[in-house]
């Protein structure tokens, strides 16, 4: 299951968005339920993004987005609200990998995240490494993912991927 | 071995790239030689840290169809984040860890009330100079203090950890940050920390290993070390490091022999040392850096950071009128037995301001212990101040003195992001114990040397 490209509604987001803001420390041992995580997403930021966020939207951010703890419901509860990817400045490390190995593009462009205007839309080809903004027809390109994050994003996240790996690894014998 | 093959490993050492504490600590993981800053390595950490999120690691692990996790014996598991249980879904979730514990045979389990993570494998010595250590925590570059190479990671690398022992990690450029002279009283490793993170911005380390050098560093005692590569994940780095030295030797030697003999195993803290000795790494002279910054501690002084961001520091001596509701002491960042006795010192034969409350939360079970021992938590009851069960306490807004709408909370804590500690419109203000303890004495964010 590869991503190949996605298209989606944008919103934009600040710098140094933290995970905090993003889905509160405070669930991270009593939510289970997709559902519920994903009506938390980005409450403590925008109250409103859980009811109005709608399936491929595209998150747009600056510098270091998704700061602070490495709970992984900051990238499920966006994956489960249905949000495609986040464009920005740049990442947080841990969120960075975390959103890979869930499926959530993660893809870093300034210049993209520099002009985009909310409520606009964009594509985004991993096979041409660009992103397409559709309110100017401006074509962005961003560095393409390492050989292993595509193979994981192939697989369709990490899971799936270390699966593949141990059932491969038991044909082996 | 003959004479020619040692001419050329001599020749071979003298060739070999110069290589930083980041790509030697990488590489030996990865059972390499050595390893290029960029390059992709398969790494096979020493250590695995999960705590209360281990449920739901296990949860994920399931799905890989494994009767027993690959390495029980990398694995360490602290129960720390939400203890005593403050519901039963947190109760119930303990429950499924000590059950795992039990089914795979986890030796480093560490029961709720032992402390915080970071701070029981520090004294555990779980973790030794030179190792790697993968954490499903942000805080993991703490390892760093005693020269390992920690870093944070997310649940399901977790559990594909437990599964295959291994997980791609790429090497990162190398950042040295330097402190010379001499600390001025009342400035603590806290508020280099704060500087460091208020002078470059949270992003200022992005993705970088942080390589602190300099006199003024190894002029830290061991519990304020532990604070400069836990608080370096609030500047965006990968991990931290400073070079293990005398220092750092004889507090692990002396903790692991502890531990070791409360297992009936009786061993010199001399031979432990010489092992611990011989696994330390040291970044190469000449190694290449990305860049170099070097500070004096005698222009630092106590800082605070500002709601809602790490890197929004101010001196504390610039910070008038702001009143304080709940003032904690607390964390992996400054729960240790110097901080309780920084505010100790503070409270001695002083009261609380009326309409301001204290909570202090050791780190560990041994932090609580000697806090006893000294004498500070009698000194603390004496000013008013409320005492929590070793553990993470409201540091991420689970229990134990969440702040209503509203109120102001000055914390030696790590983060003061909107909601942190539960309550979106609380105000948190990030800062050394003594500060935290001034503020307390008089209801406004005070600075200590003043009173």
């Amino acid at each position: 299951m590869s991503v190949p490209s996605v298209t989606g509604r944008l919103w934009v987001f600040g710098d140094n968005v933290n995970t905090d803001v993003i889905f509160p420390g405070k669930y991270t041992y009593t939510l289970k339920d997709p559902q519920a995580i994903a009506a938390h997403a980005l409450e403590d930021l925008d109250p409103d993004f859980a009811r109005r966020v709608q399936p491929n939207d595209i998150i747009v951010a600056g510098s270091n987005w998704g700061c602070g703890s490495s709970r992984e419901q900051a990238v499920s509860c966006l994956v489960y609200a249905g949000v495609s990817a986040v464009i920005a400045r740049s990442f947080s490390r841990i969120y960075y990998r975390n959103a890979l190995n869930n499926g959530l593009l993660a893809i870093e462009c300034p210049a993209f995240a520099e002009c985009a205007e909310a409520g606009a839309s964009a594509s985004v080809s991993l096979d041409a490494a660009t992103i397409t903004y559709h309110k100017t027809g401006t074509r962005f390109a961003f560095k393409p993912f390492s050989p292993n994050v595509m193979r994981i994003l192939d697989a369709g996240g990490l899971i799936p991927f270390i699966q593949r790996q141990l059932a491969a690894a038991d044909a082996r014998g | 071995m003959d004479t020619g093959n040692e001419d050329q490993r001599r020749m071979a050492e003298r060739t070999a790239p110069r290589q930083t504490f980041a790509q030697k600590a990488l590489a030996r993981a990865a059972r390499r030689a050595h390893a290029d800053v960029g390059e992709i390595l398969d790494v096979a950490p020493d250590v695995i840290l999960s705590h209360d999120n281990t449920a739901a690691i296990r949860r994920i692990w399931a799905e890989f169809g494994q009767a027993r996790v690959a390495h029980p014996e990398r694995l360490a598991i602290t129960l720390d984040h939400a203890v005593p249980a403050p519901t039963p879904v947190h109760a119930q979730n303990h429950q499924e860890i000590r059950a795992f514990v039990q089914e795979q045979g986890i030796e480093f389990f560490f029961e709720a009330g032992r402390g915080i993570c970071h701070q029981v494998l520090s004294e555990e010595v779980v973790v030794k100079p030179g190792q790697v250590i993968l954490g499903a925590d942000s805080h993991t570059p703490h390892f760093g203090w005693l020269g390992a190479f920690g870093a944070g990671v997310g649940r399901s690398e977790i559990a594909a950890l437990w599964a295959t022992g291994a997980l791609w990690l790429k090497v990162p450029p190398t950042l040295r940050i330097r402190l010379e002279g001499a600390w001025p009283p009342g400035v603590t490793a806290k508020d280099f920390a704060l500087r460091i993170i208020g002078d470059w911005g949270a992003d200022g380390g992005l993705y970088r290993s942080v390589e602190f050098a300099g006199e003024a560093i190894h002029a830290l005692s061991i519990d304020a070390r532990m604070v400069l590569p836990n608080m370096m994940a609030e500047f965006g780095a990968k991990n931290a490091y400073i070079c293990p030295d005398d220092a750092t030797l004889a507090y692990c030697a002396r903790q692991w022999a502890a531990r070791l003999a409360r297992d009936g195993r009786d061993v010199a803290p001399e031979d432990l040392h010489a092992e611990l000795a011989a696994g330390c790494l040291y970044p190469d002279p000449g190694c290449a850096l990305e860049a170099e910054r070097v500070y004096r501690a005698e222009d630092l002084e106590p800082y605070v950071a500002c709601p809602h961001n790490v890197d929004k520091v101010t001196p504390v001596s610039a910070l008038r009128g702001v009143k304080v509701d709940q003032a904690f002491i607390g964390t992996c960042t400054n729960g240790r037995l110097e901080d309780v006795a920084a505010a100790a010192a503070v409270l001695a034969g002083r009261a609380l301001a009326p309409g301001t409350r204290m909570l202090v939360i050791p780190a560990s079970s041994q932090v609580l212990q000697a806090s006893v021992e000294a004498g500070y938590v009698q000194t603390l009851i004496q000013a008013g101040v409320m005492i929590g069960v070793p553990g993470c306490g409201p540091c991420m807004g689970n229990h134990m003195g969440i702040p209503a709408p509203g109120e102001v909370i000055i914390s030696s804590a790590n983060r003061n992001f909107q909601g942190r500690m539960g309550t979106p419109e609380a105000r948190i203000y990030l800062s050394n114990p003594a500060v935290v303890a001034a503020s307390a004495v008089t209801g406004f964010i005070t600075d200590p040397r003043a009173l």
